[in-house]
């Protein structure tokens, strides 16, 4: 036993992998505020995007457009270079906030996530068959009703597995966070590697990290989707 | 804020520049698409043949690239590319340094990225193809290679092109991230030239103009090419 935690603390790899573990925190903490103001952001622009209104309909489209064709290290760098450079906001209350790289890596992973998850979750509203609005509309039910018991369970039970896809990518997406000097995972290896110039065992050991963060929210969906489509259960009586 | 007389062509603006780094994107893009495609048809190729070692590497390799993040790959490729590209020049005898340029190591990377996800969307699309079709071909006697080009291939671009046209735009994004490897395309150009005068929010917006002009009009370009593929089925 002692044999093996001397060879442990002589290795590289495990040395490093601890050290990438203290990032873990960073990491979470932008993935923790980002995901769920994301998804309910993501809900209400799939349902303004479907909306009669042409004019909100016609705006959430075109901030879908955009950001879904330019590359998420533009809008964080956008908003981390671009927006400190302009005069008026480093006057305002807003810098308190966007001076903090961490407060522009969660402002830049959100925007981006709402476009993506209003998307998905578009498909999902307009995939509710006529007749099951037509049923809750018998039953009396409101516009509200409608869509909080009969549209939106629907809905997000069916996009589950493509909104797992968005999940995932957002996991990976928070490494980009680290090209505006935030320390989190991606960074620490970086510094790792600048440090003992072994670049393969410092990336293993945040790869590493990030695989299993990947697997653990592969088991949330998986379970998510067990839970909420019981209908497509096994049964194994 | 937006200074517009630093976007002029000539050694006052940064034109010029900017156009030359999106031809650079472009390229690696193309390069990168190209070579992924290839990898990916060897990864499908590996996970669809009955052997176990071969699909247990090919679904590795899927599942580790796809659940790491792009800019991890990146840096391993990039840092660590040199070092098992001198080993393997070692074991055929040569011991100098070799060091590979910065638009070699970053297609590399980006072609590794791009292949998982091609491989997923080229998958899907040979198992879409009925079976009866490759029976059919059989019976009509054509050997295995005129099966594959002239029954199989042209149904499995059918049915990948919307795929294909997906990991396009996911390529032409991901090529933004290979500016930490010092290649100038447009990322890259769009940090010099802010560092230089010190105004990011302009060069910045262009950037993203330069992107989204990108990949709406690639977009478009695959929209035609699906049109035509499918010219028989609507």
């Amino acid at each position: 036993m002692q044999n093996i935690l001397e060879y442990l603390n002589q290795s590289l790899l495990f040395r490093n992998f601890i050290e990438v573990l203290l990032g873990l925190d960073n990491t979470l903490l932008l993935l923790i505020i980002s995901l769920p103001v994301g998804f309910i952001l993501s809900l209400i622009f799939a349902i303004g995007r479907v909306s009669e209104n042409k004019f909100i309909s016609k705006t959430i489209a075109s901030y879908i457009f955009v950001i879904r064709g330019t590359p998420l290290l533009v809008q964080i760098y956008l908003i981390y270079f671009g927006l400190g450079s302009v005069e008026f906001i480093r006057e305002s209350f807003l810098w308190y906030l966007l001076r903090e790289p961490f407060w522009c890596g969660v402002l830049a992973l959100t925007i981006n996530t709402v476009a993506y998850g209003s998307e998905i979750f578009r498909g999902g509203i307009q995939s509710v068959t006529k007749g099951q609005i037509e049923s809750g509309l018998s039953l009396g039910f409101n516009k509200l009703m409608l869509l909080r018991k009969v549209i939106l369970p629907i809905a997000l039970r069916k996009v589950l597995p493509s909104y797992g896809n968005e999940l995932i990518l957002m996991v990976k997406a928070t490494s980009l966070v680290s090209l505006t000097t935030y320390m989190e995972m991606t960074g620490i290896a970086r510094k790792i590697m600048a440090k003992t110039f072994a670049p393969v065992e410092a990336f293993i050991a945040a790869g590493i990290l990030y695989l299993f963060l990947n697997f653990l929210m592969v088991q949330f969906v998986k379970y998510l989707e067990w839970k909420y489509n019981p209908h497509l259960r096994v049964s194994h009586t | 804020m937006f200074k517009f007389e630093k976007l002029i062509f000539g050694d006052l603006g940064w034109g010029d520049e900017f156009l030359f780094a999106t031809l650079m994107t472009i390229t690696v893009s193309i390069l990168s698409m190209g070579l992924g495609l290839c990898l990916a048809i060897i990864t499908v190729w590996a996970k669809l043949i009955t052997n176990k070692i071969t699909r247990f590497i090919a679904n590795f390799y899927t599942t580790v690239v796809r659940g790491v993040p792009e800019l991890l790959v990146i840096y391993l490729i990039f840092f660590g590319g040199n070092s098992v590209i001198m080993s393997i020049a070692k074991l055929f005898g040569y011991n100098g340094y070799i060091e590979l340029n910065a638009l070699t190591i970053g297609t590399i990377a980006i072609a590794f990225i791009s292949a998982t996800y091609s491989s997923e969307v080229l998958r899907a699309a040979y198992l879409a193809v009925n079976k009866g079709q490759v029976e059919a071909a059989k019976a009509l006697g054509l050997n295995k290679i005129q099966i594959f080009f002239k029954v199989m291939g042209p149904q499995i671009l059918r049915h990948a092109l919307p795929g294909i046209g997906n990991v396009w735009q996911i390529t032409l994004k991901d090529t933004s991230l290979i500016s930490v490897t010092g290649l100038v395309e447009i990322m890259r150009q769009t940090r010099i030239a802010s560092n230089v005068e010190h105004s990011p929010l302009t060069f910045l917006i262009t950037a993203a103009f330069l992107y989204l002009f990108l990949t709406t009009f690639s977009g478009k370009f695959f929209k035609v090419l699906e049109l035509n593929y499918s010219k028989g089925y609507n």
